[in-house]
């Protein structure tokens, strides 16, 4: 029995091994090494590539991600909970709102965030549409901000927050807020004390599912921030990219493991407790 | 009579069905009272309208005199024990029992929260059992917490909607029997909605008979068996036999080879099977007609011959008599 398991487990073990514990352990001796004179790889062995990671730039950098990401976050769960609790009580309507909520998925990210540029930008749909009704002289600072860098950063990952928030919300019997109210608790009490909880399992992985990709994201704020909302992301980026110092680039996306990796135990401490 | 919760004509229509059809009904104070009827005869509608889940599309429901109609759910002194129950899952037992005093604190009999909730898990033996969750409880557990939840508010109306019909039937006999003590120790008013007809007999002080959306009689348990109203109550309560349109009831309906001379009609039929229930004897038989009656002997009555055709008979003043 063993065995047959064993056997069955080994394309899995194949596959996470070769995609991603073989590729973490080079990132890993990559950000040990030096960078090469003209980029690239070069002796001594040194952690001062984790060392740099204290200069304040860089930090600001973290604190800058950290926030929007938490903001992005936030905004995900003040929209697609309420948004997720209106589709579970749409009857038969359900799979259409749902199926509008994936939508989005089906044109490229790359095509979906040039869209919001050609939104946004001072000569776009927005800007173009607000003067000529006069109500603005110049045009609106619409992009290139941290905000446009969030409001894309919602756009993204909003079904994320909704799917697993409606999944939690279906599984739960509707005859508990009935009983919440039976025995006296007003909407907001029941709210806060029967809907909240009991649906936990899925805002926790709603914020897990979009936290962590928001902060590692680094193609919306290089289009929507255009380099004054730079993220983790876009440093990594920059360094194996421009800055050609690999060795450096391999540091700071391992030191973003960490964090991630925190919130993760944070948010999943509890035994026995399932993610989805 | 002082009725605690009357129901006057109250209609409930979905678009061309009408669930409840002008139901009008009253609940004495400190009785048991039973809504009685098949699924989906709307006696759970009528329980859910009464516990403001649910608006009437016309009537009136007055508790203590005074109409809830347009009350929510949270500010109306009924309590509801549901069906599955609906204990909170991440709460324990005694956050359970408390969670209405919380938000109804006036309801609190002896100043604090902690010291009614543990009454009351005195009273429906939780003791040992208040850090546990809903999840770690058997079926009876649960529905003594159910209760609790709703008794620690002392409700002017406790509504039940089949708390029995979950468990397991030996539970069932067991906790009708607590049920039916805890309603007369607590003295509050049950209205109590099963389809077992068995269990309004033997729980109720006064039951309603539902079908289609109608009360087609209301009284003691007594007057539904022995005096039903309708043809629908006397086939839903009980077993009846029915001959030639005329119904009577198998245990005063008799069979045999010498029939009385006087005072009986007799039908003609052929005994099919006998069985011994140790009370009495149940006969299965068929008339002429085709049609199949049950006959219950009592004990010492000859015993009729499986095959062999003689005759059943009645007393007339046995026969059921109807309204219609």
């Amino acid at each position: 029995m063993n065995r047959l398991r064993a056997l069955f487990l080994a394309p899995v073990w194949v596959i996470i091994g070769s995609l991603l514990f073989v590729p973490l352990a080079i990132v890993f001796l990559y950000s040990l090494l030096t960078r090469g004179t003209y980029g690239g790889l070069a002796p001594p062995w040194t952690f001062e590539n984790y060392q740099r990671l204290a200069d304040p730039l860089y930090l600001s950098i973290a604190a800058q991600s950290f926030l929007l990401a938490g903001v992005a976050t936030l905004l995900c769960l003040l929209i697609g909970y309420p948004l997720a609790l209106f589709i579970s009580r749409s009857g038969r309507w359900k799979n259409l709102y749902l199926l509008l909520v994936i939508t989005p998925f089906w044109i490229s990210f790359l095509v979906r965030t040039y869209a919001w540029m050609f939104l946004l930008r001072d000569t776009g749909l927005i800007n173009t549409v607000l003067e000529a009704a006069g109500l603005i002289q110049e045009p609106l600072p619409l992009l290139y901000n941290p905000a446009a860098v969030v409001l894309g950063l919602v756009y993204d990952y909003l079904p994320f927050m909704v799917l697993p928030v409606y999944s939690a919300l279906e599984r739960l019997d509707p005859t508990l807020l009935e009983a919440a109210a039976d025995l006296g608790a007003a909407p907001r009490a029941s709210t806060l004390r029967v809907l909240l909880p009991l649906s936990w399992p899925g805002i926790r992985a709603g914020i897990i599912l979009v936290f962590i990709p928001c902060l590692g994201a680094y193609l919306t704020p290089d289009l929507l921030g255009g380099g004054k909302a730079m993220m983790i992301g876009n440093l990594v980026q920059n360094q194996f990219t421009t800055a050609r110092d690999w060795p450096f680039g391999a540091a700071v996306s391992l030191a973003l493991m960490i964090p991630v990796a925190l919130l993760l135990v944070l948010l999943l401490r509890r035994k026995g407790e399932e993610l989805l | 009579m002082d009725a605690v919760l009357e129901l006057r004509n109250v209609s409930k229509h979905y678009s061309s069905h009408r669930v409840v059809d002008g139901v009008s009904m009253e609940a004495p104070r400190g009785a048991f009272c039973s809504l009685l009827g098949p699924s989906g005869c709307g006696k759970t509608t009528t329980l859910r309208i009464i516990a403001g889940f649910e608006e009437p599309t016309s009537g009136e429901v007055l508790l203590n005199g005074n109409s809830l109609l347009g009350l929510k759910p949270y500010h109306r002194n009924v309590s509801t024990v549901f069906q599955n129950y609906a204990l909170f899952p991440h709460l324990t037992v005694r956050q359970n029992i408390e969670f209405g005093l919380r938000y109804q604190p006036e309801r609190c009999r002896n100043g604090s929260n902690r010291q009614s909730a543990r009454e009351v898990i005195e009273m429906m033996q939780l003791g040992g059992k208040e850090t546990r969750k809903p999840a770690e409880l058997s079926g009876g557990e649960k529905q003594r917490v159910a209760l609790a939840r709703s008794l620690v508010l002392q409700p002017d109306v406790l509504l039940l909607d089949e708390p029995l019909s979950a468990l397991d039937p030996r539970l069932r006999k067991q906790l009708r029997a607590e049920l039916k003590s805890l309603q007369r120790s607590a003295g509050i008013t049950f209205l109590f909605i099963t389809h077992d007809q068995e269990e309004a007999l033997s729980l109720s002080d006064r039951i309603s008979v539902m079908h289609a959306g109608r009360i087609e009689q209301t009284g003691t348990p007594e007057e539904i068996y022995l005096k039903p109203a309708t043809r629908f109550v006397a086939s839903f309560v009980g077993h009846v036999n029915w001959i030639d349109g005329i119904g009577i009831r198998p245990e005063a309906t008799r069979m045999g080879r010498k029939t009385p001379a006087t005072g009986v009609r007799t039908v003609p039929a052929t005994a099919v099977n006998c069985v011994f229930l140790g009370n009495c004897v149940q006969v299965e038989a068929r008339l002429l007609s085709g049609a199949s009656v049950v006959v219950e002997l009592p004990f010492g009555h000859e015993r009729p011959t499986p095959g062999e055709t003689t005759h059943i008979w009645w007393r007339p003043e046995d026969e059921l008599r109807f309204r219609e």
